[in-house]
């Protein structure tokens, strides 16, 4: 049983077939990489996978559980984090607040409890916040965590996002285009960074459409074209495939 | 029931029904060109009515009219230039909350100019007791002029928007907002119109009301939540809809004074405002797809 | 801790208000001092809901009068005609009911203000939460239609119904005795205890509000204000939140509504109509939607002004105004406008206290 297996996944909008029949599988420690141009139905894939929208047809299985069906909030109980290709961050919260959120699955105050104080949330409450810091460091971000998180700089709510998403504890991570809208000198400090979290022992599966950050970073490639999978493969060997040089370079 | 009474309570359907319809288009109409749900809707037809009324003191009835139209119009525009054009981008929260500010205090400024009296326009023809016999029922030639100038208004409306190049134009800002300001067409100029036509025909709807139904300050609010439930049970921007549910909610409360009491009746009409919203929110006309699309 | 002590300044002021009314002869203020602070718990709650779960609700005084009106009628209407009955006969034996005799001597069986205040609360609970699963799951405008629509269906009821007493609404409610000697009713000589109770009531509404905010739930519900989708994604289940937020909140303004019901011996169905519902949107508007401190303050201060009758006829028009002004000009609320800064130090200041996005 593969740590997170889709099977014959598909997606149709209307006449448009955004998904066909995808299967793929993640095997646990991995960094696993989804390429391919504009709109070959990356994004949709991913929003499957984590709930947000339901699928047309096919399945998702993570450990052994199947997420066809259930909800966002309900995929992420299951250890499963996100992020999105442009930003979203809680405005109007600070760094450390906005990472504070992500402790929600790994803590239980419920509404009486906070508003009575109960001394149990007492403990719970530090340990959030610890351990919210504690990751920011991480990240090399703690200097801003008392900052409005929007107003922070691009790169450095990336990061906060990241912060936020490994504050769930997750045992699979979606990078949903993490170098969107990054210099070439950030995008190297995010595949460092997500490298870094793979060793932390989470797996990874990543969209992107920066071919030397995937190239770099990943153990293992899928690619997507039209919303077809036409290769997966190491990179070195996605990167001889003569289909995927046809779909990135053009025909001869 | 007799069949005199029946025909008696669907033309009463019927009459309040095309009213409902009409503020449901003024709805429509706003809604399209701007995105936002103007909850003063129902003050366009309270202004309307009551201008008339006051005017009637120095001019004839169709004159009357004619310049109450034209007077609520004017407030129409000038509520869009004071209020709304200038902001960018805001929020529907905020939008919403600006809407029944106005709402507000339109209702204020009527009841300080008009006070809290109830007042009518006369009968168009005749009085409150000449009838007409129709299928054996009789009914007051009122009728025929509410339903009328309704139709009327509904068809102009319809060509309007299908033949002229300005009609043309606001359909383009209603479809694409960007796109239209990008081939050239002032959207904000189309903003401000949408709210001029949609406070004149709310206030021609006030007016051929007002002998029937009477106009009194505060009728605003009611008709406007009753015009949005017709409006939604439509499909909201769609005018053929908005008519055809008019009718039916019209007709329905019509029917329900039989089996509950008036004083309920409000709370029948809100209700299945309710329903449709938990159950179908894209209307009974409109398709799933395309009510998902428009932003909320 | 630190939230008592961001309270302490408020109850120093609200002792000193006292202090100051009674050395100038000016008690009459007290009264209402007392009914702003009973419409100010309602706002707090409202301030939660929108402010910070992002979800308008035009139907709050709709849950004000439903605690209001259930306690008035509890309290008021004889049971003698139904005393066979086996649900007066459980009530009976279980002491929840008062028997005595009206106005012109006739014998009442009414309920005890307690049960009644526990059955109106609860009552306009489960409403909130029967209308609230439906309604939460809409957005915007069909929010704040829906909304709107509960509150008149509410208005419309108390309009309607013999039992709610029609357009007169329910006077000679009694006394509500919370303790032996401590009682909430309009009494001449209950003046001052009563503006206490009111307060007391009021802070610690405050205090257990900004507990909420600062918490576990408060982040998850800022979270859902500032992206839902976001928030969801990272495992907070929005659909219950939005749900108990609301619920949250109809419970405060029922509380208010059971307490202003007492306090002023009646009811009439001027409580349940929209303008109220408007006006306590327009009061959370100014405060700042998301700033519970900018929500209370202005609570005060407005409906003080308004039950002084400083507004004369034009007080919905001021209402009105106001949200307009404010939405046009300044969507974060007049505290945002500079002298929040040093409004906030004023009041002891709160590092939950943020400018929402609106």
């Amino acid at each position: 049983m593969a740590f997170l297996e889709i099977k014959q996944l598909h997606k149709r909008f209307g006449g448009l077939h955004a998904v066909k029949d995808v299967s793929f599988q993640v095997e646990p420690g991995q960094i696993k990489a989804v390429i391919g141009p504009n709109g070959a139905g990356k994004t949709t894939l991913f929003n499957m996978i984590s709930g947000t929208f339901p699928a047309t047809s096919g399945s998702v299985t993570f450990q052994g559980r199947e997420l066809l069906g259930k909800k966002p909030f309900q995929v992420a109980t299951l250890g499963m984090a996100r992020t999105y290709q442009n930003i979203k961050m809680f405005s109007g919260m600070t760094a450390l607040e906005n990472v504070m959120v992500g402790r929600h699955v790994q803590s239980n105050a419920g509404f009486l409890a906070s508003m009575f104080r109960m001394p149990r949330t007492w403990k719970e409450e530090r340990d959030i916040r610890d351990k919210s810091m504690e990751l920011l460091g991480l990240l090399e971000i703690e200097e801003h965590a008392h900052i409005d998180a929007a107003s922070l700089a691009f790169g450095q709510q990336r990061a906060v996002e990241l912060a936020r998403a490994l504050a769930m504890e997750p045992t699979l991570l979606l990078l949903d285009e993490p170098a969107a809208g990054l210099n070439i000198y950030e995008t190297a400090e995010v595949g460092r960074l997500i490298t870094k979290i793979r060793d932390l022992g989470i797996t990874v599966l990543l969209v992107e459409h920066d071919m030397s950050l995937v190239m770099d970073i990943s153990d293992e490639i899928v690619v997507l074209c039209f919303g077809e999978k036409i290769a997966e493969d190491v990179p070195t060997a996605i990167q001889q495939d003569p289909e995927v040089i046809k779909i990135y370079l053009g025909e001869e | 029931m007799t069949t005199e009474l029946f025909i008696q309570y669907l033309l009463a359907g019927i009459t309040y029904g095309s009213i409902y319809a009409i503020v449901a288009i003024g709805f429509n109409i706003i809604y399209n060109t701007t995105g936002i749900i103007n909850f003063a809707q129902g003050e366009f037809v309270m202004f309307g009515g009551m201008i008339a009324i006051s005017l009637l003191q120095f001019m004839p009835l169709p004159l009357a009219i004619l310049l109450a139209v034209v007077l609520t119009m004017l407030i129409g525009a000038l509520i869009e230039i004071c209020f709304i054009r200038w902001l960018k981008s805001p929020s529907v929260l905020r939008m919403i909350i600006i809407t029944i500010g106005i709402s507000i205090l339109s209702r204020e400024v009527a009841v300080h100019v008009w006070g809290e009296s109830i007042r009518s326009l006369p009968y168009f023809v005749g009085n409150e007791i000449t009838s007409i016999p129709i299928l054996g029922a009789r009914i007051s030639p009122q009728v025929l002029w509410v339903v009328a100038v309704s139709g009327l208004m509904v068809v102009c409306l319809g060509v309007f928007f299908k033949t002229t190049s300005v009609g043309r134009e606001m359909r383009a800002c209603a479809s694409n907002r960007k796109a239209a300001t990008l081939c050239g067409i002032n959207a904000e100029n189309m903003v401000t119109l949408s709210f001029v036509l949609s406070a004149g025909i709310g206030a021609l709807a006030g007016c051929v009301m007002s002998p029937i139904t009477y106009s009194q300050y505060d009728m605003g609010t009611g008709l406007a939540i009753k015009g949005f439930t017709v409006a939604i049970l439509g499909g909201l921007g769609s005018s053929g809809g908005a008519v055809a549910a008019g009718l039916l909610l019209g007709i329905i409360e019509a029917f329900s004074v039989s089996v509950v009491p008036l004083a309920f009746q409000d709370a029948i009409s809100i209700s299945i405002l309710l329903i449709i919203l938990f159950v179908r929110p894209q209307g009974l006309f409109g398709s799933k797809e395309a009510a998902g699309l428009k932003e909320f | 801790m630190k939230k008592l002590l961001s309270i302490l300044p408020l109850l120093a002021v609200v002792i000193g208000v006292h202090l100051l009314t009674s050395a100038t002869d000016t008690m009459y203020y007290l009264t209402q001092m007392t009914m702003s602070a009973y419409y100010s718990l309602l706002i707090i709650g409202l301030c939660v809901l929108m402010g910070y779960a992002g979800q308008i609700s035009l139907g709050h005084a709709g849950f004000f009068a439903i605690g209001g009106y259930l306690s008035a009628a509890l309290t008021t209407r004889s049971l003698i005609p139904y005393q066979g009955t086996t649900l007066v006969s459980l009530l009976d034996s279980a002491g929840l009911l008062l028997s005595g005799h009206d106005l012109y001597g006739e014998a009442l069986l009414v309920v005890t203000p307690w049960a009644a205040c526990i059955i109106a609360v609860l009552t306009a609970a489960c409403i909130a939460v029967v209308i609230g699963i439906p309604v939460l799951k809409l957005k915007g405008h069909y929010l704040a239609m829906a909304t709107l629509g509960f509150g008149i269906i509410i208005y419309r009821l108390a309009l309607a119904m013999e039992y709610f007493g029609e357009a007169d609404g329910i006077s000679e409610v009694p006394a509500f005795v919370l303790l032996p000697g401590v009682s909430v009713s309009g009494n001449f000589s209950d003046r001052v205890q009563n503006y206490y109770i009111a307060w007391v009531l009021l802070l610690i509404g405050m205090v257990l509000l900004l507990n909420l905010i600062d918490s576990r739930v408060g982040r998850a519900l800022r979270g859902i204000h500032g992206s839902d989708e976001a928030a969801d994604a990272m495992g907070v289940n929005t659909a219950r939140f939005k749900l108990q937020t609301f619920v949250l909140s109809a419970v405060f303004a029922a509380i208010a509504g059971v307490f202003l019901t007492h306090y002023n011996g009646g009811i009439g169905p001027s409580e349940a109509g929209v303008m109220k519902s408007v006006r306590y949107v327009a009061i959370v508007a100014v405060g700042g939607m998301a700033h519970l401190w900018g929500a209370l303050l202005m609570g005060i201060v407005l409906n003080f002004l308004s039950l002084r009758g400083i507004f004369g006829s034009y007080d919905d028009a001021v209402f009105g105004l106001i949200l307009i002004v404010i939405m046009l000009f300044a969507p974060n609320g007049i505290l945002s406008i500079n002298v929040r800064h040093r409004l906030r130090q004023l009041l002891g200041r709160g590092k939950q206290d943020r400018a929402g996005e609106v």
